[in-house]
């Protein structure tokens, strides 16, 4: 199973849009319930990330077929203004809006791989994948 | 616009969530919850939580927040029903939701509330006597 | 691959499969099979039967390549053949051996029909070994396979076995562990308490970790995250059988379970347990 699907995130409701998408994938894929709930709250996170942040975005959902290893893989990407310090962007309790401050690194914690690139002015990528 | 209905039941108001809660829908609940404590003079709070399939930071900071607040309007928040899956995925996330009190269900939240409650009351009726 | 047009095996095989059977029956029983495992009866249908499917396969001409959709029954074959003497306890030899001893009857039969052209012997012997030896060696692969998909199977058994859920009273239920703790049982381990702490609506489980051998930074973790996620449930939790060095260990980690009710024994968590359900314990007659 090769495919993928991408959605846009310009309002607090595509968000909820993004997470049934999610949802819907990791269904699909047969994840475990627990597997199914992380990447849905990780997706949720960095979709209001995108939204808040990034001032509206894209997401790309993917499935990944790897033989025996199957995943998702998810795509945050926005041209907002950019995360100036990465490092500090991902401790626990950093936070710039609405949230706990644990959006990035609670995230990073309920996925196998996390890959942040941004630069200042240009925008945000951030790549999560969960592995089955 | 949607919105999420709040029950009375006597000193108590009861909100279940069962809808994908979008971000303007939680703040929502928010002010409603705190116009009807203090219209209500409610003594506790019920959010069951059973359907609710995520509980991602910002869900989780208006569920704190709703504690706090009621705390200041003379009003325990009881949050009931949390999903196992949702449960570990919180505290993976790093949430552990300090001072915010939970039950099992709404029948083990309620008696939780009754409890707190008839154990202030008991409380100020022992001193009366003692006088 | 061909030698000036088709190999003779095919040909050679199908006017002496008789003879070729008995002569691998023989080969192999003169080498010893396990009589212990498999009746003679046995062996000579799985010979009859391979010798049947290898000719038939053979004839197509394809003698480099056993993956391919010619050799699907042999493969087929040779993969169920495997996998019964895996589980019926033969070594990895012994199996393999099914197919490699296949070699001296046939090598034999090639050199009574082709003895007078040595290069057509040498040719037809160097394909035919390079052939059972793909088909030896995917015996093998599949013993490895079969073996592997057992361990894991145990594995998983294993895991289930080791993470009991037991209900001591009404609304309390007790989680003995018995052994290290990793990322992967901890996780189950939780799953399983929480999914019973719903269905029994049980407000108090208690960790037992009297069976624990050590605890590091890590375990103690996987401890505090499983009652972290049992509190934002509804359910307390408290962790009994902490042993002295343990204890000594967890404080030199500058682990705090300063918010976890700690018990020395099972006994002592359940006495709590009752009370702080409402239960009390009376003794009904004066101890002997």
């Amino acid at each position: 199973m090769q495919k993928n699907e991408i959605i846009s995130i310009n309002s607090s409701s595509d968000v909820v849009l993004v997470r049934q998408a999610v949802r819907q994938f990791a269904v699909e894929l047969a994840f475990s319930l627990i597997n199914q709930t992380k990447i849905v709250t990780g997706a949720s996170e960095l979709a209001r990330n995108t939204l808040e942040h990034g001032g509206g975005g894209t997401v790309n959902i993917e499935a990944l077929d790897r033989g025996t290893r199957r995943g998702l893989r998810l795509t945050f990407e926005d041209s907002g203004p950019g995360i100036p310090d990465i490092e500090l962007a991902l401790k626990d309790g950093f936070t710039t809006g609405n949230g706990l401050g644990m959006g990035l690194s609670g995230t990073k914690r309920l996925v196998n791989e996390f890959e942040i690139v941004s630069r200042v002015g240009e925008g945000t990528r951030i790549t999560i994948t969960k592995w089955k | 616009m949607e919105r999420i209905a709040i029950l009375q039941m006597g000193h108590f108001l009861l909100v279940t969530i069962q809808v994908d809660m979008h971000d303007h829908l939680a703040m929502t609940l928010q002010d409603d919850l705190t116009n009807r404590i203090s219209k209500t003079s409610a003594r506790g709070v019920l959010i069951d939580i059973s359907a609710l399939e995520i509980v991602d930071s910002f869900i989780g900071r208006i569920l704190a927040n709703i504690a706090k607040m009621s705390r200041i309007l003379d009003a325990e928040t009881v949050v009931v029903g949390m999903q196992p899956a949702v449960a570990i995925t919180l505290v993976e996330l790093g949430l552990s939701l300090k001072g915010i009190r939970t039950a099992l269900n709404v029948e083990k939240g309620m008696a939780l509330l009754r409890s707190s409650l008839g154990d202030s009351q008991g409380g100020s009726m022992d001193g009366d006597a003692e006088k | 691959m061909s030698l000036n047009g088709q190999s003779k095996i095919p040909q050679i095989l199908k006017n002496h499969e008789a003879e070729v059977l008995a002569d691998w029956l023989g080969e192999q029983m003169a080498a010893g099979i396990r009589k212990d495992l498999l009746k003679e009866i046995e062996l000579r249908e799985e010979c009859r039967e391979f010798l049947e499917l290898f000719t038939d396969a053979i004839q197509q001409g394809n003698l480099t390549n056993i993956q391919s959709t010619e050799w699907r029954s042999v493969r087929e074959m040779l993969t169920s053949v495997s996998r019964t003497r895996t589980q019926k306890g033969f070594t990895p030899t012994e199996t393999a051996n099914f197919v490699f001893s296949f070699k001296q009857p046939l090598f034999k039969r090639l050199r009574q029909e082709l003895g007078q052209n040595g290069e057509a012997l040498v040719e037809e012997i160097l394909s035919a070994s390079n052939l059972i030896d793909k088909l030896g060696l995917w015996t093998t692969e599949i013993y490895q396979k079969t073996r592997e998909e057992v361990i894991l199977r145990q594995q998983e058994e294993l895991m289930e076995l080791s993470t009991p859920v037991v209900k001591l009273w009404e609304g309390i239920l007790a989680l003995p562990i018995i052994g290290t703790l990793d990322s992967a049982r901890t996780q189950i381990m939780m799953e399983s308490l929480l999914e019973m702490i719903v269905q029994t609506g049980s407000q108090v489980a208690i960790i037992d970790i009297t069976g624990v051998p050590t605890v590091d930074t890590l375990t103690a973790q996987h401890l505090l995250k499983t009652v972290t996620a049992a509190r934002l449930m509804g359910a307390d939790c408290i962790i009994s059988g902490i042993r002295p060095q343990i204890a000594q260990t967890i404080v030199y980690l500058g682990v705090d379970l300063a918010d976890i009710t700690t018990k020395a024994s099972l006994a002592d968590a359940f006495v709590l347990a009752l009370k702080r359900s409402g239960f009390a314990i009376a003794r009904s007659k004066p101890t002997i």
